[in-house]
């Protein structure tokens, strides 16, 4: 605590308010800069020290910290979308016109977007990067798998909030891609082995249970589609995003780091 | 130019290209030569060449510079550095390693505080690319078409971009391979990685010698059948899934001749000069044979001959998942193919069940 006797800023850093929030004066040497990690609950993800070779960013790329960036980006601008938008027929087409004509300087629903597509491919960069320097190899293989996951719940998260808009590009991009359901082998109306599925003339598996069904709330993309998306890209996807990164961070840490040679 | 156009548009035939992408990347996965920053920049600067004098087309300009079209053409570019430098910093290590050095990540092997050396670099990154995020969000609305309507469908109607890889199969494959079974193997397969790989080298740095075949295998998977399969969709699908060259107008009357025939077809009718049988196992049985001795004989003949060093060294459980993953990755080339070369529409269709191959 060197700081100038004189000066607002000596004030401020001296008083009591300040003194309860942070905890230690700016960090000028190797004890301070080590508090300075372990004492903030964000930065403390990290180790206090590191391998010099794994935080180059010739070596990470930054696309995993990116792909993390993003989500906190699409959480964000996702939470002020939801201020204004309506998941229902009537409401939803119109909502999305609204957020572009009424809101001034509103770019919230292009960064979600754009964020989106940035988000999906930092997360297939990141699985590259993570490939080719082999950090996927003992003692990192469960790791990877919860990547694996985390990977696909990032296309889902996208697929869901893809209808969300309720113009013509989305019923039609959900309507093909939710088709593949129907073709699922015993769980689609349309799938191998479906047809086996008899009690005497009773078919088990229709087009009014099926996995398609299940999916889009209805025979159709509609309404019961529009709001089960809309529950699941706003929180279902999201919540299990949330755990399963904190439990991709904490393997890193466990697993001994950011990967480097042995 | 016109000429010039005309060869572009016969080279994005889903045949060539395919053909033509897996040549160039298997050539150029075994030059090492070129993985120099010169030849980078003489490629980037081709390709930038290419996406200029091209936006001078009307029907190539209108696809690409659909707002959501951007980020596929800026991945294309990404993907393309990204495995450039993965593979240059590979080089670069094996050149280390054959004149007896450690890998460079070695060297920079000493701890260093996370505070200032990460966390700053972490902040640069953040506010970087929230410029980047704030210009692009500025810069390009995000596009909205017309309201719902599901009694009029959009021709093409198109999956979202990242999916259009997997629409791309459904033109080889029926649903519920192309659709559910194939992209549960493939999230299936990356998960197995960890377990299939047994190369204990390569851990932690960037290498391309020690690990060939790994890295060969993944780049395959991830640049032709996913990354260029989206891209052929996104840029090469028109109405009806109709192939159309990048400077060819979208006509939605475009027809072509489909004459995809069964292969119990080519075995019955046209070998055998008979009927087709009526019960459908009989009918079917050739499909079944090649089907099985794909799925199930393969594996074996290739552990016992091509094989064997890898069968040896990784044991019966991980080199059979290993190689029914591997098959089912070339199921989709090879398929491709007997559609291109032999108009093949199923080795086994039994529409009585949903269940074609």
């Amino acid at each position: 605590m060197a700081a100038p006797k004189r000066g607002i800023w000596s004030q401020i850093i001296r008083s009591q308010v300040w003194k309860s929030i942070f905890r230690h004066a700016v960090p000028k040497d190797t004890r301070g800069r080590a508090l300075a990690v372990l004492n903030n609950v964000f930065l403390h993800l990290h180790p206090v020290r590191i391998r010099k070779s794994g935080i180059a960013l010739g070596y990470t790329w930054c696309m995993g910290g990116l792909t993390f960036f993003l989500f906190l980006v699409e959480t964000f601008t996702g939470l002020l979308l939801m201020f204004y938008y309506r998941p229902t027929l009537e409401y939803a087409y119109m909502d999305i016109v609204e957020l572009g004509e009424q809101i001034p300087l509103g770019i919230m629903r292009e960064l979600h977007r754009w964020g989106a597509h940035a988000m999906v491919i930092s997360v297939w960069l990141h699985m590259l990067r993570v490939f080719l320097t082999g950090s996927y190899k003992p003692p990192r293989e469960f790791n990877w798998v919860v990547g694996v996951i985390l990977l696909v719940l990032t296309l889902l998260l996208s697929f869901t909030g893809y209808l969300l808009p309720w113009d013509q590009l989305a019923i039609w991009a959900i309507t093909v891609g939710s088709n593949m359901a129907r073709a699922t082998p015993f769980l689609g109306h349309e799938g191998p082995g479906a047809s086996l599925l008899k009690l005497g003339d009773v078919a088990l598996v229709h087009a009014g249970d099926d996995a398609r069904f299940a999916l889009l709330a209805g025979r159709f993309v509609g309404a019961g589609a529009l709001l089960r998306f809309y529950v699941l890209h706003c929180v279902a996807i999201p919540v299990v995003a949330a755990i399963l990164m904190a439990v991709h961070f904490w393997r890193v840490r466990k697993d001994g780091g950011i990967s480097g040679p042995m | 130019m016109e000429y010039f156009k005309a060869v572009i548009n016969w080279i994005t035939k889903p045949e060539i290209l395919i053909t033509a992408s897996m040549i160039i990347f298997t050539g150029l996965l075994f030059t090492r030569k070129i993985w120099t920053p010169l030849w980078a920049k003489i490629l980037f600067a081709l390709g930038a060449v290419f996406m200029v004098l091209s936006m001078t087309d009307p029907n190539f300009r209108e696809i690409v510079i659909k707002p959501d079209n951007v980020p596929i053409v800026a991945m294309l570019f990404l993907v393309g550095f990204f495995v450039w430098y993965g593979l240059y910093k590979g080089k670069a290590n094996d050149d280390r390693m054959a004149q007896g050095l450690p890998p460079k990540e070695v060297e920079d092997n000493e701890k260093v505080l996370v505070w200032p050396n990460l966390v700053y670099t972490e902040l640069i990154c953040l506010v970087i690319f929230s410029f980047v995020l704030a210009v692009w969000g500025i810069g390009l609305k995000a596009p909205l078409e017309q309201p719902a309507n599901p009694a009029e469908s959009p021709n093409p109607s198109k999956a979202p971009w990242y999916f259009l890889g997997l629409q791309e199969m459904l033109v080889y494959y029926d649903p519920w391979l192309a659709g559910v079974v194939f992209p549960g193997l493939i999230i299936f397969g990356l998960m197995a990685i960890p377990f299939i790989d047994v190369n204990p080298k390569g851990s932690g740095y960037y290498t391309f010698k020690e690990r060939k075949w790994e890295i060969s295998i993944f780049l395959f998977g991830f640049v032709i059948l996913w990354v260029l399969l989206i891209v052929l969709g996104t840029f090469l699908r028109g109405p009806n899934w109709n192939f159309f060259g990048p400077y060819e107008y979208w006509d939605v009357h475009k027809v072509l001749v489909l004459n995809n025939i069964n292969l119990s077809e080519y075995f019955w009718v046209m070998l055998l000069k008979q009927g087709l049988p009526t019960q459908w196992w009989l009918r079917e049985i050739v499909g079944f044979v090649i089907v099985g001795v794909y799925t199930f004989v393969l594996p074996v003949v290739l552990a016992k001959t091509v094989f064997k060093r890898f069968y040896l060294r990784m044991g019966p459980a991980r080199f059979y998942i290993g190689a029914l993953l591997f098959l089912s990755m070339v199921a989709l080339p090879l398929k491709m193919y007997m559609r291109w070369l032999f108009n093949l529409k199923y080795i086994i269709a039994i529409p009585e069940a949903f269940f074609n191959i």
